[in-house]
C-alpha cells in the first residue's frame, strides 16, 4: 500500500534521497561502466565506453575482457573463495564468542546491563588501526605471548604467530565481536523468561530448553549477526595487510593492489563489480532482517 | 543454577579480557623506555614528549579532527531526515529504493565504497570540472556519505520507540507539523542524535581505505599516516597516540554518560 507525501513531507525527503542518489547510487553505475572499459595509459587509466567513432558515430565499445580475466584466472577465483571462507569462519567464531557473552549480559541484573554493554562497545570507539597494531605487539616473534612461551620454558625460538591465518582470524574477530554482541543482545533481552519457565516446568533439561526456546527465538540476532560480521569482512583489507601471510590474498587486498599499485583501474572496478554481485544475496536478506526487526 | 550463573560469569570475564588485553598491552607499552616491544626497561614518558614533537602525526590529527567534526554534522543532518522519513511517513513510493540505499552502507565493504566514490568524484572532474583536486572535500563527502547511514539508524530506532500520542495531541490543537517536530520531536530524539553525531564523527576519525581512495596529495588523514608509519614496524610513539585516544574516548563516553543520564531524567524517560 503506497501513499502521497505531502509538500513538506516531500522537502525532507528530498535532501537525504539526493545525497544517497548521488553519492551512493550513482558511484555504482559508474563503477560498472569503467569495469566494461578497457585500460589506457593516461589520467584517468581508462578509455571511455562512449567513443565517436572517424565517421562521426557515437559507438558503445564494452570490453568484457576484465570480466573474463576475473573468472578465468585461478588467482582472482582464489581470491574470491578465500575472502568468502575467511568472512565465513569469522562469523562463525564472532557467533561463538559473542553469543554466550549477549546471552550473560541479558541475564546479567538491569542495572548492570548499561556498563557491561558499554564495555563490549568501547574498544570499537577507539581507533581501529591501533587495535590491529596491539595485535602486532601481541603475535610478533618479539612479542608478548612469545616472550612469555619463551620465559615459561614452553618453547626453545619464537613460534610464528603473526602472518599466519591464526593472526588473520584473531584480528577480524577481535575488531567485529561488537557487531555481534550487539544484535544478539537487542533480541535475547526482549525474550519473555517465562518462557523459559514454562519449558522447565514442562519439564524440559536447561540444555533442551535452550536449544527449543532460545535458540529459535533469537535468530534474527544470529542472522543479524552474523551479516555484519560477514559482509565487511569479505573486503576486509587493513587485517589481512597487516597481520594475514603473503598468503592471505583476500579480495579486498587485490583490490587494494590493482588500485594503488598496478594502477589498473578497470579491473579493480570489475573485482568490486563481482565481489558486489557476491554480496547482493546477504545484504539482501540482512535489509529484510533489519527491515522487520525496524518495524 | 548457580552452576549456569558461575559459568556465564566465566563466558563474560573471558570475553572481556579477549577485548581488553591488547588495549591494556598498548597503554603498558607507551610506557616503557624501550624502543623495542621485546622488553620491559623502565617507565619512561618520553614517547609522548616524542609524540607531542611528531608535527606530522599532530597536523594529521588536527586535519582528521576538522574532517570527522564537519562529516558528523552532515551526516546528522541527512541522516535526521532520512531516520525521519523511514520512521514517519508510511510506505511511500520509493520506500524500498530509499531503505535499501540508507541501510546498505551499513555492511558495504570499504574497498567497494571508497572506489566507487573516487571514480565518481574522478567523473565528475571530467565533466563539470569539480572536484578540481581531490582532498579534504572530497574525503569529507564520502564520510557523511557512510555515516548517514548510521545516524539514520539510530534516529529511526529511537522514533519507532517513541510514544506519539504528545505529537498527535499538539497536532489536534493545531499545531503546525514543522512547529510539533520542532518543539516536541526534536527535544524527544535529542539523545539518539548526539549519540549518532559522536558514531559519525569516530567512524569518520577511524576510516583509512575509504580516505585513502577519496583523498588527495596534501592531505593525509591520521590513520593514513598511523598506516604507512605501521608498514615500516611499530613504533613506541604510535602506543603513546593510542593511550592518549583511549583515555580521550573514555572520558567523552563518561562525560555522555553522565549527560545521558541527566536529558533523560529530564524528559522522564
Amino acid at each position: 500500500m503506497t501513499r502521497r507525501l505531502s509538500a513538506g513531507q516531500r522537502l525532507v525527503l528530498a535532501l537525504p534521497f539526493l545525497w544517497l542518489s548521488l553519492f551512493f547510487l550513482a558511484p555504482f553505475l559508474i563503477v560498472a561502466k569503467i569495469a566494461l572499459s578497457e585500460g589506457a595509459l593516461g589520467i584517468p587509466p581508462y578509455a571511455p565506453v562512449l567513443r565517436w567513432t572517424d565517421e562521426g558515430l557515437l559507438t558503445i565499445v564494452l570490453n568484457l575482457g576484465n570480466l573474463a580475466t576475473l573468472v578465468s584466472d585461478p588467482f582472482y577465483l582464489d581470491a574470491y573463495l578465500r575472502s568468502l571462507r575467511v568472512a565465513a569462519i569469522s562469523g562463525v567464531l564472532c557467533l561463538v564468542i559473542g553469543y554466550p557473552m549477549a546471552y550473560a549480559i541479558a541475564r546479567a541484573p538491569q542495572h548492570r546491563r548499561n556498563l557491561l554493554l558499554m564495555l563490549v562497545v568501547l574498544p570499537f570507539w577507539t581507533s581501529f588501526l591501533l587495535r590491529v597494531m596491539a595485535w602486532i605487539g601481541l603475535l610478533a616473534d618479539n612479542g608478548v605471548v612469545n616472550n612469555l612461551l619463551l620465559a615459561a620454558g614452553v618453547v626453545s625460538q619464537p613460534i610464528p604467530l603473526l602472518y599466519t591465518d591464526f593472526a588473520l582470524y584473531a584480528g577480524i574477530v577481535y575488531c567485529y565481536l561488537p557487531f555481534m554482541v550487539l544484535p544478539l543482545y537487542a533480541t535475547l533481552s526482549k525474550l519473555d523468561p517465562v518462557l523459559l519457565e514454562a519449558a522447565a516446568d514442562l519439564g524440559a533439561r536447561p540444555w533442551h530448553a535452550f536449544l527449543t526456546v532460545t535458540l529459535p527465538l533469537s535468530l534474527p540476532g544470529i542472522i543479524a549477526g552474523f551479516m555484519l560480521v560477514f559482509i565487511p569482512a569479505v573486503g576486509e583489507f587493513v587485517i589481512p595487510e597487516l597481520l594475514g601471510g603473503p598468503g592471505a590474498q583476500l579480495i579486498g587486498r587485490v583490490l587494494w593492489m590493482e588500485f594503488f599499485i598496478n594502477r589498473d583501474w578497470p579491473m579493480a572496478a570489475a573485482l568490486a563489480i563481482v565481489l558486489l554481485l557476491l554480496l547482493v544475496i546477504p545484504i539482501a536478506w540482512f535489509q529484510h532482517v533489519q527491515g522487520r526487526a525496524s518495524r | 543454577m548457580s552452576r549456569g550463573m558461575g559459568r556465564l560469569a566465566l563466558f563474560l570475564g573471558v570475553g572481556y579480557a579477549f577485548l581488553y588485553i591488547p588495549i591494556a598491552l598498548l597503554v603498558v607499552l607507551s610506557f616503557n623506555d624501550s624502543r623495542l616491544i621485546t622488553a620491559w626497561s623502565g617507565l619512561s614518558f618520553r614517547w609522548y614528549v616524542a609524540l607531542w614533537n611528531n608535527e606530522r602525526l599532530i597536523e594529521a590529527a588536527l586535519l582528521s579532527v576538522r574532517i570527522a567534526a564537519v562529516a558528523a554534522t552532515g551526516a546528522t543532518a541527512i541522516g535526521m531526515a532520512a531516520g525521519f522519513a523511514l520512521a514517519r511517513f508510511g510506505a511511500f513510493r520509493g520506500r524500498g529504493l530509499f531503505g535499501a540505499m540508507v541501510a546498505a552502507p551499513l555492511v558495504m565493504p570499504e574497498v567497494i565504497t571508497g572506489l566507487s566514490l573516487l571514480l565518481l568524484f574522478v567523473a565528475l572532474a571530467e565533466s563539470i570540472g569539480w572536484p578540481g583536486e581531490r582532498g579534504v572535500s572530497t574525503v569529507t563527502i564520502a564520510h557523511i556519505t557512510f555515516a548517514t547511514a548510521y545516524v539514520a539508524v539510530v534516529v529511526q530506532s529511537r522514533l519507532t520507540d517513541f510514544d506519539r500520542s504528545l505529537e498527535e495531541a499538539a497536532l489536534d490543537l493545531g499545531a503546525r507539523p514543522w512547529k510539533v517536530f520542532l518543539l516536541i520531536t526534536l527535544p524527544l530524539i535529542a539523545p539518539a542524535l548526539a549519540s549518532g553525531w559522536l558514531l559519525a564523527f569516530t567512524l569518520s576519525l577511524d576510516d583509512l581505505v575509504i580516505a585513502s581512495f577519496t583523498s588527495g596529495p596534501g592531505a593525509s588523514t591520521l590513520p593514513m599516516v598511523i598506516f604507512s608509519a605501521l608498514r615500516l614496524g611499530l613504533t613506541p610513539e604510535l602506543f603513546a597516540l593510542a593511550t592518549v585516544i583511549i583515555v580521550v574516548v573514555s572520558a567523552g563516553l563518561l562525560v555522555a554518560l553522565k549527560l545521558g543520564r541527566v536529558a533523560s531524567a529530564r524528559v522522564g524517560g
